[in-house]
């Protein structure tokens, strides 16, 4: 270390120098900065102002309002009522541990379904539902510490309602939010994380109209999220009403009839293919399905034992038992297999392949006619027209009155049921067709399954001699940006052409099953009913004679009458199942014959119009 | 005797600055407009913001007052008593100061807070000032060593807070005066070989007292894409605020980056940004060009003091604003981690604008004294 001798002078001279390069360095460091500061303002300066844009502005989704839901006679069915919302915008959540916590605490959130909630895939910018139908209270709760609770905001929505609860909710539906899975779909590819829409029934079917599209408020907020003002708003529109085919006077007595009982009543108005009545049980309340749901509440709907989520009108698939001999015996007229002067002695049994086949009525029925096996559904007469018929010819016949195949009714996930053939079997079973099944088969046993509202339809077919409409829910549509009502047309379906002596025949001992035969019971004085019983048994019981009291509930026969009336021209056709129930004609007839006289006692004459039905409209 | 002869003189046009009190209030006025448009003109219950920052600055100007009257060789005479004060108070801030986002900076006083670190820099000029002014001629030891020593304990206590930004200031502050001092070839080789030898413990040292946001942000100024919506979240709403600025500036009350609070810290440590978005680049001209006004001015000022203490303490005080100028518009602008230094005579901040009007005070008094050294 060398001292350098040096006068003070010298050193401040020294030092003066170097301060000299602090100069030159300040020069060079403020230069960078400003370049620093061009480059920024100037060069990306767009691209900033950009980000600024949409750091300030969110675009916050305006739901439309659901379109409202009326039967034919403008009795309102489904509508919506405001309702509080609870928020929660990822983006400006800070915490979302002490924010979960906090919010369990305010309004008793289920911790795990929000935290699930929070971290589901989508955009941190859209606030996205937490929990809806908060109490006044519990909305004022969070208001008040809106400060603490970046990110979290209450909103004033609506929830959909259905005025009647329970009431038609298979054919009605409910909403939900709109699954991730869902979003994939190209139909719903318009909305978003939280959008509702329809997820069962009429509400899901017609969700396009029912939704309308929602609107865009482009609103400037703050850091913490909060909307200081409004910049640009595209309102929402409002989705379409919808009148339906349904009769809500008619809808609730078949209610009220099938009671505690599981099955379905179907009404149809046979010369336009309206649906007026579709009754299933057990039933859910739509209203509960279409709030939040904890996983608690779902599990409990969906595993119960009574299944009350399907739809038993058409997703119920049962053997059709002897309401299938309508369609055996047209095919047997059809085919010149029987005529009029055909007749087959009934001892009670049918021998074939070394066992008896027996008839439901011990002892026989003695020597019978086409007509007189229809009116006393005669087993062994049709055994014996099956046998000559075969299993594929029946078939045909089946599927030439819709069976095997869906009806078409606006409605989801409906079920086709089975009608077996000796193909079918091979494929569906890989094994051969047995003769003896061609014998269970003529009077609806076995294999074949349908819905009721593919007998309804195939009632329909046969009250019009041939002539059919296909089913239909929804008679118009009211636009709402145009006020316009859209009124649907009946789709006539191929007429099944028959000879009409076959459907004389038919439409005869029909009414006579009625007058004086296994369905006394649906006699009426106001209406000249026709219709046929049916019992179809479960696999476990063929065979057992015990009486329905001595079998227990859940192994008993489901009970069927398909119907048409008025006889001599027919305007509705009816169909009821109820299971469980043992003998069609006790039960299942007079629910029949008690909704077929409501609709003739209160119905004028001449389909009601939509002008009618507008009257009742009110939003 | 000569003093009092003198400070009639201070005044008079040739020795008495006017140009740098005009950039001085310019500065402070333009600090003061961007504090009134970024915070609530009337607060509920409270004094707004800009009217505190005006009171404050009353009180640095006061301040400015005294430190220009007083002749700075008396007050070099206090420099190891302030130097002791300082070291006290920072040492009472980590056992009293007030707790604020996970750091101990500040002494309540009444309704307000002391940041001692503020003026531990101004005092830790005029020790090392004094230390080298009194012994001119010196071995590396005495040169580089035993002022290090000074210093250090002021640095631990800065750090222990913990106070990245004052600590890096209160350091460079000892690195700049050291390089004015001058190492000579051989002694800057072994303090470098020090330095390097001791880089991983100082590392430690430094990196084990950070608090994990301070951790973060230099994460994620290494790399920035990091996460935006979180860590990174200060330094890209500075850059948008920046640069959204564009040319011209979306006006007063107009940065909607500042006015909706994406930008935290608007009116302390991220004035800049306000500025620049709402005075655009052309502002940022004007700004920067007055700070290198006042800079150059007090380099001036530097170049021409007629005595060691004078140039040293110039030296020093200039290295300390123009340290926290750089570092913070740099922060501001991305090019530098966020430390949380203030933008100084902008930010809003007491201690801030009495330590830094304090400085200036200083420095035009090392002006008015270059006289009277031939007297």
């Amino acid at each position: 270390m060398s001292v350098r001798g040096s006068t003070t002078h010298d050193e401040l001279r020294e030092l003066q120098q170097r301060l000299l390069l602090f100069k030159i360095s300040l020069l060079l460091v403020m230069g960078l900065l400003a370049l620093r500061l061009w480059y920024l303002q100037i060069n990306e300066g767009s691209y900033y102002r950009d980000l600024s844009e949409n750091n300030r502005t969110r675009a916050v989704v305006m739901e439309p309002v659901r379109g409202l839901i009326y039967d034919r006679n403008g009795v309102l069915l489904a509508n919506n009522v405001p309702s509080f919302g609870l928020y929660v915008t990822l983006e400006d959540v800070k915490d979302r541990k002490a924010l979960i916590a906090t919010l369990v605490n305010f309004v008793g959130l289920d911790e795990a379904a929000v935290r699930k909630k929070l971290s589901e895939r989508g955009s941190r910018l859209l606030p996205r539902k937490v929990k809806d139908g908060l109490t006044l209270r519990e909305a004022a709760l969070i208001e008040s510490h809106r400060l603490d609770l970046p990110g979290v905001m209450v909103r004033a929505e609506s929830q959909r309602n259905y005025p009647g609860g329970p009431t038609a909710a298979h054919l009605l539906g409910y909403v939900g939010e709109v699954s991730s899975d869902q979003l994939e779909r190209p139909e719903y590819a318009e909305l978003h994380l939280g959008s509702i829409i329809g997820q069962y029934g009429v509400e899901r079917t017609y969700d396009r109209f029912l939704r309308g599209r929602s609107g865009q408020k482009t609103v400037e907020v703050n850091a913490m999220g909060h909307e200081k003002r409004t910049v640009e708003v595209e309102k929402p529109l409002a989705g379409d009403d919808l009148y339906l085919t349904i009769d809500a006077r008619l809808q609730g007595l078949a209610e009220q009839l099938l009671g505690e009982e599981s099955g379905a009543i179907i009404a149809i108005e046979t010369t336009t293919g309206d649906v007026l009545a579709m009754a299933s049980r057990p039933v859910f309340d739509p209203n509960v399905l279409s709030r939040e749901l904890t996983a608690k509440q779902w599990d409990k709907i969906v595993q119960d034992e009574g299944h009350p989520l399907t739809n038993r009108a058409t997703q119920g698939q049962y053997p059709p038992g002897s309401t299938f001999k309508i369609i055996v015996a047209a095919a047997g007229l059809e085919t010149g297999t029987v005529n009029t002067t055909t007749r087959v002695r009934c001892l009670g049994g049918y021998p074939f392949g070394g066992r008896v086949y027996r008839d439901w009525k011990a002892g026989g029925h003695g020597v019978m006619g086409i007509v007189d096996a229809i009116v006393d559904s005669c087993d062994v007469f049709f055994y014996t027209i099956g046998q000559r018929l075969g299993i594929d010819t029946m078939a045909e016949f089946a599927e030439r009155f819709g069976l095997g195949q869906e009806t078409g009714v606006e409605l989801p996930s409906e079920r086709t049921g089975i009608v077996p053939s000796t193909a079918w079997k091979v494929k569906a079973r890989n094994e051969p067709w047995m003769p003896g099944e061609t014998i269970s088969a003529a009077i609806g046993q076995g294999f074949t399954t349908v819905t009721p509202m593919q007998m309804a339809m195939v009632m329909t077919t046969v009250a019009g001699k041939g002539e059919s409409f296909r089913p239909r829910i929804v008679r118009a549509i009211k636009e709402r940006a145009t006020g316009q009502v859209l009124e649907l047309p009946s789709v006539p379906r191929p007429k099944l052409a028959l000879k009409p002596e076959t459907y004389e025949l038919l439409h005869e001992s029909l009414e006579a099953v009625v007058t004086r035969g296994t369905a006394g019971r649906a006699r009426s004085g106001l209406v000249r009913i026709a219709g046929k019983t049916g019992t179809a048994q479960t696999a476990a019981l063929k065979d057992d004679r015990r009486k329905d009291q001595e079998i227990p509930k859940k192994l008993r026969d489901h009970a069927w009458f398909v119907s048409f009336a008025p006889a001599e021209a027919p305007r509705i056709a009816v169909a009821v199942l109820i299971e469980n129930m043992g003998h069609g004609g006790s039960w299942a007839a007079p629910m029949a014959k008690q909704v077929i006289e409501a609709y003739v006692k209160n119905k004028p004459a001449g389909p009601a119009t939509v002008a009618v039905a507008m009257r009742g409209r009110h939003d | 005797m000569i003093d009092r002869v003198l400070d009639g003189r201070a005044l008079a046009p040739d020795n008495f600055d006017w140009r740098f009190l005009g950039l001085i209030t310019a500065i402070l006025s333009l600090g003061v407009l961007s504090i009134y448009s970024v915070t609530p003109v009337q607060p509920v219950g409270g004094t707004p913001v800009y009217v505190k920052q005006l009171a404050w600055i009353a009180l640095g100007w006061v301040a400015f007052v005294v430190m220009l009257v007083m002749d700075y060789h008396k007050v070099s005479r206090l420099a190891y008593i302030l130097y002791a004060l300082v070291l006290i108070l920072l040492v009472v801030v980590l056992v009293a100061g007030k707790t604020s986002r996970g750091a101990q900076r500040w002494i309540p006083i009444g309704p307000f807070v002391f940041q001692p670190s503020e003026f531990a820099k101004l005092v830790l000029v005029l020790t090392l000032a004094t230390y080298y002014a009194k012994s001119p001629r010196l071995g590396w030891m005495q040169r580089a060593v035993m002022p290090g020593l000074i210093m250090l304990p002021g640095l631990l206590l800065i750090l222990k807070q913990p106070d990245l930004g004052s600590g890096l200031a209160y350091l460079s502050i000892y690195v700049s005066m050291l390089l004015v001092v001058g190492m000579r070839s051989k002694a800057m080789g072994t303090l470098l070989l020090f330095a390097v030898m001791l880089f991983p413990f100082a590392w430690e040292l430094v990196w084990g007292s950070l608090h994990d946001y301070q951790r973060e942000r230099i994460m994620t100024f290494v790399d920035p894409a990091y996460d935006t919506g979180g860590r990174g979240y200060h330094g890209l709403q500075s850059r948008i605020a920046i640069g959204s600025g564009e040319l011209l500036g979306k006006g007063l009350h107009g940065g909607t980056q500042s006015q909706l609070k994406f930008l935290p810290e608007g009116h302390t440590d991220f004035v800049f940004a306000v500025f620049a978005e709402e005075w655009g680049f052309l502002g940022v001209l004007v700004l920067l060009g007055l700070f290198a006004g006042l800079i150059w001015l007090a380099l001036e000022i530097a170049l021409k003091a007629k005595d060691m203490l004078g140039a040293l303490l110039a030296a020093g005080l200039i290295a300390m604003l123009a340290f926290c100028l750089v570092i913070n518009i740099g922060m501001t602008a991305g090019l530098f981690p966020i430390v949380g230094i203030p933008l100084p005579l902008m930010s809003y901040g007491g201690s801030s604008i009495v330590a830094t009007m304090s400085a200036l005070g200083l420095l035009l008094n090392i002006k008015r004294r270059r006289l009277t050294l031939f007297y």
